[in-house]
């Protein structure tokens, strides 16, 4: 549990080093996870280290978001005074995504296979 | 009493205990409605603005739960690693999927922001709302959005998605498991996931591996995009 907190925090540090170094293009947490992904793929770190402690961080991540959820409070009248956009634009814009993203990878799989077979 | 009520303890017991009321009420309901997130945070505004309770103080005492979200996003890189295996012989048509569905959610969300004409800071913590809350998060605040903001983007997107996604899809006659996998992880993020762990293994997988490539597509994307934009 110790070592892995460590890994995973270890990680976050790289993450944001890599991240400064890039001039903030990439959050650093995200680089963090891609750094860990790379070294475990590479078997620099043993999964069965960090295992534990990946698998409680992620199944209770909707509880780290929480906080900064309630910052609404500070912004409330922003969202109300624009409420319409804030029910429309998300709903709208993630039905385009699920087009979008589920009929290319559905067409590129048939267009692999139809390749195969020829 | 006032000391004890703005004590960094008992605010850390408010959101947990916010959020295992909102899990109790979402596990007994099963509506999507009632998302385990929404009730947290209105259940925690509730007490603040009911007991007197400063913002600030809140911000302060609920630092250590925030700090968190940091390590969490490090943790998917795990679960990208454990789900590579479905990746095998896919990985360019995933990657351009994913980049695709980047590209037009970020561009959709800014051109019907536009449209109503809303502030820029309303788009800047809209643009990632397909992205999982804490990769969201520092991705507005990157672009001058507010965090909360996208939070709460991010949790529409994720309340609407589960009940539309699965839906859409069918319509439009997408069977294959991994492009439905695929749709739901990447339009939808952890939420779309649990939906898409529902329908089926294999679409559980791909989900759960969408949500850190979106993730990194969408961090990617937004500078490139605003720039063309802004």
């Amino acid at each position: 549990m110790i070592k892995g907190s460590a890994i995973i925090l270890l990680f976050l540090f790289l993450g944001n080093l890599v991240s400064w170094m890039v001039g903030g293009f990439l959050p650093g947490s995200v680089c963090g996870m891609l750094l860990l992904f790379a070294a475990l793929k590479l078997r620099v770190v043993c999964a069965d280290d960090v295992k534990g402690v990946a698998k409680a961080l992620t199944a209770n991540m909707a509880l780290f978001f929480v906080p900064i959820g309630v910052g609404v409070m500070a912004e409330y009248n922003l969202i109300s005074s624009n409420l319409a956009v804030f029910i429309i634009v998300p709903i709208a814009t993630t039905a385009l995504v699920v087009v979008v993203v589920g009929a290319m990878q559905q067409y590129l799989e048939q267009r692999s296979t139809d390749g195969n077979n020829n | 009493m006032a000391t004890i009520i703005n004590s960094h303890i008992f605010i850390l017991l408010l959101v947990i205990g916010g959020y295992l009321l909102g899990r109790l009420i979402f596990t007994k309901s099963r509506f999507p409605l009632f998302n385990p997130v929404l009730i947290a945070i209105a259940v925690v505004i509730c007490m603040l603005k009911l007991l007197d309770i400063e913002y600030e103080t809140f911000k302060q005492g609920s630092y250590i739960i925030d700090f968190m979200l940091g390590p969490s996003v490090v943790a998917i890189g795990y679960v990208l690693y454990e789900q590579s295996a479905v990746l095998k012989g896919k990985v360019a048509m995933i990657l351009s999927s994913v980049s695709v569905g980047a590209v037009v959610g970020i561009g959709s969300v800014i051109l019907l922001c536009r449209l109503f004409g809303c502030d820029d800071i309303i788009t800047y913590s809209m643009q990632p709302k397909s992205v999982t809350t804490p990769i969201a998060i520092s991705l507005a605040e990157r672009s001058g959005g507010v965090g909360a903001i996208a939070s709460i983007c991010v949790i529409i997107t994720g309340v609407s998605g589960s009940i539309i996604a699965p839906l859409i899809l069918k319509l439009i006659g997408v069977k294959s498991p991994i492009a439905k996998g695929l749709a739901l992880g990447s339009a939808v993020h952890g939420m779309g996931t649990a939906k898409a762990m529902e329908i089926g293994a294999i679409e559980g997988a791909v989900a759960g591996l969408s949500i850190g490539l979106m993730g990194v597509a969408t961090s990617l994307f937004m500078p490139i995009m605003e720039a063309i934009f802004y």
